[in-house]
C-alpha cells in the first residue's frame, strides 16, 4: 500500500465505514463522468475495491436543464471485495432540478442528497417538470438533505482569478468534488496533482479548478450540515500492482498486448460508433506498438480493410457495436471462408437499430452465434467486466491465429465504460502467440510438380497455412466461392461443399479442446440451483448468489466466457443440479442455446431496460425459482 | 511491413513473359467477352512493369470481371460484392512493398461499391484500380447499371431505365483522383500502355477500360471503338500536345467558358486557341471537363491518360513500426499513469 496523506478533517470526527454507494448526476454539460471517474481514481489509489456505473444520455448536450439532459454517475467503494456497484445509491449529488428529479429513485430512504440550491428558480423547476419546489415543500421529507449554494460559492472565489461568469460556473462541479473528498477524507494532493496534469494547458481554468476544489473541501469542513467525515479503509488485498481500468481500454491494451506476445504487425480498422470508439482512439496513440490504425469510410470497410490486412500477413481486428456488426456479416462470412484470422469486437448496446447507443445489453449473442448467412460457425468469447477485458483480447486473438478464424469478442456499453482495480498480470506469464507463415509449398501433384495447397490443413486443429503476398512460389487465389478441399480452387461440387462445410465446422468444435475447466463457485457439490451467465452479468450474479447463499439457499454460479464453442465440460455442470437460471440482458438468448444444446430445462431471466441487472433483482429471481426448496430449510 | 522505407533497394526483378502471369485456372468469361483481351494486356504488360509476381495482388469484388483474381498467377482475393477497394486498401496498408490491382465492373465499383471507391481515391491508397464498364449487369443476366443510358431497355427496366448514368472518370476526378485515364478493349497496345503508366504511378490509379459484353449489351462501344470508327470517334490524350483528331486532325478540342470542352472544326479556330494537354495539372477542372466529353458514349471520347498529379500516398503520413517491439513493451503500458501497489 503507498503511503498517503489525509487531508484535515481535524475539526471533525470520522467515522470508520466498510461500503458507500455515491451517486452524482448533473446536465450533460456539468462534468460529472469527469467528477465521478476521479472520484473512482482517487479512491483506487487509496485502497478501495469500487465498482461504477456510468450512465449518460445518447445525445451530446441535450437542452439544459432537462431531464433528458441528465447524465449521472454512479460509484460503489468499499474496503472489502465487491462485484456490483451497488443496487441503490447511499449518497445522491444533484447539480440541478432535473438531476434531483431525475435520480432521487435510485437513493435509499433516508440517503442523503447534496442538493447544489443555485438554479431552482421557477424556470428551472419548470424545466425539470417540478410544480412546485422539492425543497421547501416536504417531499424530500424522507431524505438527510445538505443544500448547498455551489454555483454561488464557486463563481465568487474563482471571479477573483479572473475567470468571468459562465466559465466560473463550469468549475462547479470541482467544487462537488472538493466536497465529497472531504467527507470520505480521499487524499486532496492526488486530486491536485490530476488537476494540474489534465488543465495544464490552460493555466487559468486549472486554477480555477483547483480553487473550486478547495473552496468544496474547505465548505466541507465548516458547514453545520455535515458533521462528521467518513473514512472506507483499503481492501486486504493480494500482493501485486493494481491500477483503475475500464473495459474500453483494458481491451485496447489486450490488442496491443496480442501485437507483442504474437509479433505480428497489427491492423485495426474501425469507424466510430457508440460506445466502441474509445478503443479505436485508445490504439491510434500506439503507433509505436506496431499498430496501424484505419478510420475507414463505413463498417463495411473497416471490417473488408481488416480482411485484407489479414490476408497480407498482419493481425487484424476491427472494433464495433451492434449496428455495426449488422453491417459487417457479409465480411465476416467472407473472412470465415478465407480463414483468415481477425478479431471483430462488439461492443454491445440497446438495440435494434440505433436503439440506446450509450446504454448496455446482451441482445448481439445470437447475432454473434448465427447472424451470417450460410453455415457460418466461428468462435465467440465474451468479457465479463473490465478486469478480465485486457484477458479477452488475448485469449481472441490466440484463437484466431491459431486456428486461422475469424473470432467475436463480446463486451458491452457496462463493461466498456466501467471501471475498477486491477492486478496487472506478470507479462511473463502472458502465453506467446507466435505463429509461422508458410514458406514453401506444401504438396506434390500428380505430374510430380511442386506445388502450394493453400487449404492443405493442420491435421490437430485443420488450421489451413498462412501465405502472405511477397513470398515467391506461394502465389494462391482465393475467395468467397467454395473452395476445393486442399487445392482451394473454386469447386462447385456437391460432396466437395459437404465436406468443406464439415471442415469448417469441426475445425471450430475444436478450439473448445483449450479451454480452461470451468469453474464452478459457490455450492458446486450440493446446490439446488445453478445461475448460468455471461458477460457483464458476471458482478451482479456473483453478489446476488452470495446473499443467497449466506441466507442459507443452497446455490452455484458458472460464468461462461467461451461461447462458441461451449465448453466441453459445459453439459456435465449444467445436467448436475436440478435448477437453471440464465440471467441475461436480453430475452434470453443463451437459455435458448442452453436449452437447445443440452435439452434441459433453462430458465431465463431477462431484463432489457439499458441498465445492468442489480444484484437485488437477481437474488429475488434466486428466491422465487429456489421456491419450496429453499424456503423448507 | 508497414513503415514505408525511403531508400529502397532495388529488387530483382526476373524477367518473365505473358505466360507466367497466367494461372493454372480454366477462363470461364463466355466465348466474345472483351475480359479476354484485357486480361490478355494485362498480362503481356506484367513483364514490362518491373514487379515481381510474388509481390502483386489482385483483388476483385463481385461480378464478371471481380473473377480476374482467379485467372492470374499472382496473389489474389476474389473478395465480396463492391468491398474490393476496401479490401486492397487493408493489403496495401499492411504491406506497402506490394503492387496492389483491383478489378471491377460498373456495379461492382460504382454502384454498391461506390463509397468505397471514392474513397480509396481521396485517401491515395496506393492501389492500381480498372474499372471494366460494360454498362450492364452481366453476371445477374442482364440489369441495367449505374453507366448504363437513360431509358435502357432490359429485365428490370422493361419501360426504359429512369436513372441518369454516372460518368466513372468524372465521379474519380470528383474524389481528386491523383491518376485518371480511359482505355478499351478493343485496343490490346492501348490498354497495355495505359496500365503501365496506372501501375507506375503512385498513389490510386484510376483506368476505366470500355468493354464490351456481347452476351448482354453487344455493341456498346461500337460507334467509338470498332476500328473503322475509331479515327473520327476517339480523340487521343497526349501530354503536351493540342488535342487534335479526326482525318488529318481535322476536330480539336478548345476550352469554352460557358460550355467547357467542346470538340470543333480545326479549320474555324486558330491553332493556339486548340486545349494543349497537360495530365500533370494540379487543378483537375480541365480534365473535368474532358471527362464531360460524350456523356452518353456516342460522340468524340477522349481516350488516354486524362489526369496524372503527384500527391502523398496514403499511410506515409503517419508512419508506424514495423514490427512490435514486444512484451517490454506491454509492461511499460500496464505501468503507465497511477498504479498502486499492495506488498
Ligand atoms: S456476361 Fe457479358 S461481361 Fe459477363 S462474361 Fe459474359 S460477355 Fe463477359
Amino acid at each position: 500500500m503507498t503511503e498517503q496523506t489525509q487531508g484535515s478533517t481535524a475539526t471533525k470526527p470520522s467515522e470508520e465505514i466498510t461500503d458507500v454507494v455515491i451517486r452524482l448526476a448533473g446536465d450533460s454539460g456539468d462534468g460529472m463522468q469527469l467528477t465521478g471517474t476521479q472520484f473512482t481514481a482517487v479512491s483506487a489509489l487509496a485502497g478501495n475495491d469500487l465498482a461504477t456505473l456510468p450512465d449518460f444520455p445518447a445525445e451530446i448536450r441535450a437542452p439544459a436543464g432537462t431531464l433528458p439532459g441528465v447524465s449521472a454517475f454512479q460509484v460503489r467503494i468499499s474496503s472489502e471485495d465487491i462485484s456490483t456497484p451497488g443496487d441503490i445509491a447511499d449518497v445522491l449529488v444533484a447539480m440541478n432540478p432535473a438531476a434531483l428529479r431525475s435520480e432521487l429513485s435510485k437513493l435509499r430512504q433516508g440517503g442523503m442528497v447534496i442538493v447544489n440550491s443555485d438554479g431552482f428558480e421557477e424556470r428551472d423547476l419548470d424545466k425539470a417538470g417540478y410544480d412546485a419546489n422539492p425543497l421547501t415543500d416536504d417531499s424530500l421529507a424522507d431524505y438527510q438533505v445538505v443544500e448547498v449554494p455551489m454555483t454561488d460559492l464557486t463563481v465568487r472565489k474563482v471571479k477573483e482569478l479572473g475567470v468571468k461568469g459562465r466559465e466560473a460556473e463550469r468549475s462547479k462541479n470541482f467544487f462537488a468534488l472538493g466536497l465529497l473528498c472531504w467527507m470520505y477524507s480521499r487524499n486532496p494532493d492526488d486530486l491536485r496533482a490530476w488537476i494540474e496534469d489534465r488543465f495544464a494547458k490552460d493555466e487559468l481554468i486549472r486554477d480555477a479548478n483547483i480553487t473550486a476544489f478547495e473552496v468544496g473541501w474547505s465548505f466541507g469542513e465548516t458547514t453545520e450540515l455535515i458533521p462528521v467525515t467518513r473514512s472506507v479503509a483499503p481492501m486486504e488485498r493480494p500482493p501485486g500492482t493494481y491500477r483503475n481500468i475500464n473495459g474500453n481500454t483494458g481491451l485496447a491494451w489486450g490488442i496491443i498486448a496480442a501485437a507483442q506476445l504474437s509479433g505480428l504487425p497489427t491492423y485495426l480498422g474501425s469507424y466510430p460508433i457508440t460506445p466502441a470508439s474509445d478503443i479505436l482512439h485508445e490504439l491510434a496513440k500506439h503507433p509505436e506498438a506496431g499498430i496501424r490504425t484505419f478510420q475507414a469510410e463505413d463498417e463495411i470497410a473497416a471490417a473488408a480493410s481488416s480482411v485484407g490486412a489479414a490476408f497480407a500477413g498482419d493481425l487484424a481486428w476491427t472494433t464495433t457495436s451492434g449496428p455495426g456488426m449488422a453491417l459487417k456479416g457479409e465480411t465476416i462470412g467472407l473472412a470465415i471462408s478465407l480463414e483468415l484470422p481477425l478479431v471483430i469486437v462488439d461492443i454491445q448496446r440497446g438495440g435494434p437499430s440505433t436503439g440506446l447507443p450509450t446504454k448496455t445489453e446482451q441482445s448481439d449473442l445470437t447475432q454473434a452465434l448465427f447472424g451470417r448467412h450460410g453455415e457460418s460457425p466461428l468462435p465467440v468469447i465474451a468479457a465479463s467486466r473490465p478486469a478480465d477485458s485486457f484477458e479477452c483480447a488475448i485469449q481472441a486473438a490466440e484463437i484466431a491465429i491459431k486456428y486461422r478464424t475469424p473470432v467475436i469478442l463480446l463486451s458491452d456499453g457496462y463493461i466498456a465504460n466501467s471501471s475498477e482495480p486491477w492486478c496487472l498480470p506478470d507479462v511473463e506469464d502472458l502465453p506467446d502467440l507466435s505463429t509461422t507463415y508458410a514458406t514453401g509449398t506444401n504438396h506434390t501433384g500428380a505430374d510430380g510438380v511442386e506445388e502450394f495447397w493453400p487449404y492443405l490443413r493442420d491435421p490437430d486443429t485443420l488450421a489451413r497455412p498462412w501465405a502472405i503476398p511477397g513470398t515467391p512460389g506461394l502465389e494462391h487465389r482465393i475467395g468467397g466461392i467454395e473452395k476445393a478441399d486442399g487445392s482451394g480452387d473454386i469447386s462447385y461440387d456437391p460432396d466437395n461443399h459437404q465436406a468443406m462445410t464439415d471442415l469448417r465446422a469441426a475445425k471450430v468444435a475444436g478450439v473448445a479442446r483449450g479451454y480452461r475447466k470451468l469453474e464452478v463457485t459457490g455450492d458446486s457439490e450440493d446446490a439446488d440451483l445453478l445461475v448460468v451467465g455471461w458477460g457483464s452479468t458476471w458482478g451482479a450474479i456473483a453478489a446476488a448468489v452470495e446473499r443467497v447463499r449466506s441466507a442459507g439457499g443452497k446455490v452455484a454460479h458458472v460464468h461462461l466466457r467461451n461461447l462458441n464453442p461451449l465448453p466441453e465440460d459445459l453439459g456435465d455442470i449444467v445436467r448436475r443440479y436440478p435448477k437453471v437460471m440464465v440471467p441475461e440482458l436480453n430475452l434470453g438468448q443463451l437459455s435458448m442455446v442452453l436449452r437447445s444444446k443440452y435439452l434441459i430445462d433453462a430458465q431465463s431471466v431477462s431484463k432489457v431496460a439499458g441498465l445492468p441487472f442489480t444484484a437485488g433483482e437477481i437474488e429475488s429471481e434466486i428466491h422465487k425459482m429456489l421456491g419450496d426448496d429453499w424456503s423448507d430449510r | 511491413m508497414s513503415t514505408t522505407e525511403t531508400t529502397t533497394t532495388p529488387v530483382e526483378i526476373p524477367s518473365t513473359t505473358r505466360a507466367d502471369w497466367q494461372s493454372d485456372q480454366e477462363v470461364r468469361w463466355c466465348p466474345g467477352c472483351g475480359d479476354y483481351t484485357i486480361l490478355a494486356a494485362l498480362q503481356f504488360a506484367l513483364p514490362d512493369m518491373g514487379v515481381r509476381r510474388e509481390d502483386t495482388v489482385v483483388v476483385g469484388g463481385i461480378g464478371c470481371a471481380a473473377r480476374f483474381p482467379y485467372y492470374m498467377n499472382t496473389y489474389g482475393v476474389h473478395g465480396i460484392h463492391g468491398r474490393a477497394p476496401a479490401i486492397a486498401t487493408g493489403v496495401a496498408l499492411a504491406n506497402p512493398d506490394l503492387s496492389v490491382f483491383v478489378i471491377g465492373g460498373d456495379g461492382d465499383l460504382l454502384s454498391i461499391g461506390g463509397n468505397h471507391l471514392l474513397h480509396a481515391l481521396r485517401r491515395n491508397v496506393n492501389l492500381t484500380i480498372l474499372l471494366f464498364n460494360n454498362r450492364i449487369y452481366g453476371l445477374t443476366k442482364g440489369q441495367y447499371s449505374p453507366t448504363s443510358e437513360q431509358g435502357k431497355v432490359t429485365k428490370s427496366s422493361p419501360q426504359g431505365s429512369e436513372d441518369a448514368p454516372l460518368i466513372p472518370l468524372s465521379v474519380a476526378l470528383g474524389a481528386d483522383a491523383t491518376f485518371v485515364a480511359r482505355t478499351h478493349d478493343m485496343d490490346r497496345k492501348h490498354m497495355e500502355e495505359v496500365f503501365k503508366r496506372a501501375h507506375q504511378h503512385r498513389g490510386a490509379a484510376f483506368v476505366e477500360v470500355l468493354q464490351n459484353c456481347n452476351v448482354f449489351n453487344n455493341h456498346a462501344y461500337e460507334q467509338i471503338t470498332a476500328r473503322k470508327n475509331r479515327e473520327d470517334m476517339i480523340i487521343p490524350l497526349t501530354q503536351g500536345e493540342p488535342i487534335r483528331f479526326g482525318p488529318d486532325g481535322s476536330k480539336g478540342v478548345v476550352l469554352d467558358p460557358k460550355h467547357g470542352a467542346v470538340v470543333v472544326d480545326t479549320a474555324d479556330v486558330s491553332e493556339d486557341d486548340l486545349l494543349v494537354h497537360d495530365e500533370a495539372r494540379d487543378h483537375p477542372s480541365v480534365a473535368f471537363a474532358l471527362s464531360r466529353l460524350s456523356p452518353n458514349m456516342d460522340e468524340p471520347t477522349p481516350m488516354g491518360v486524362f489526369r496524372a498529379v503527384d500527391k502523398p500516398v496514403y499511410g506515409e503520413r503517419n508512419p508506424v513500426t514495423e514490427q512490435p517491439p514486444g512484451r517490454q513493451l506491454i509492461t511499460d503500458l500496464l505501468h503507465s499513469g497511477s498504479t498502486w501497489t499492495v506488498d
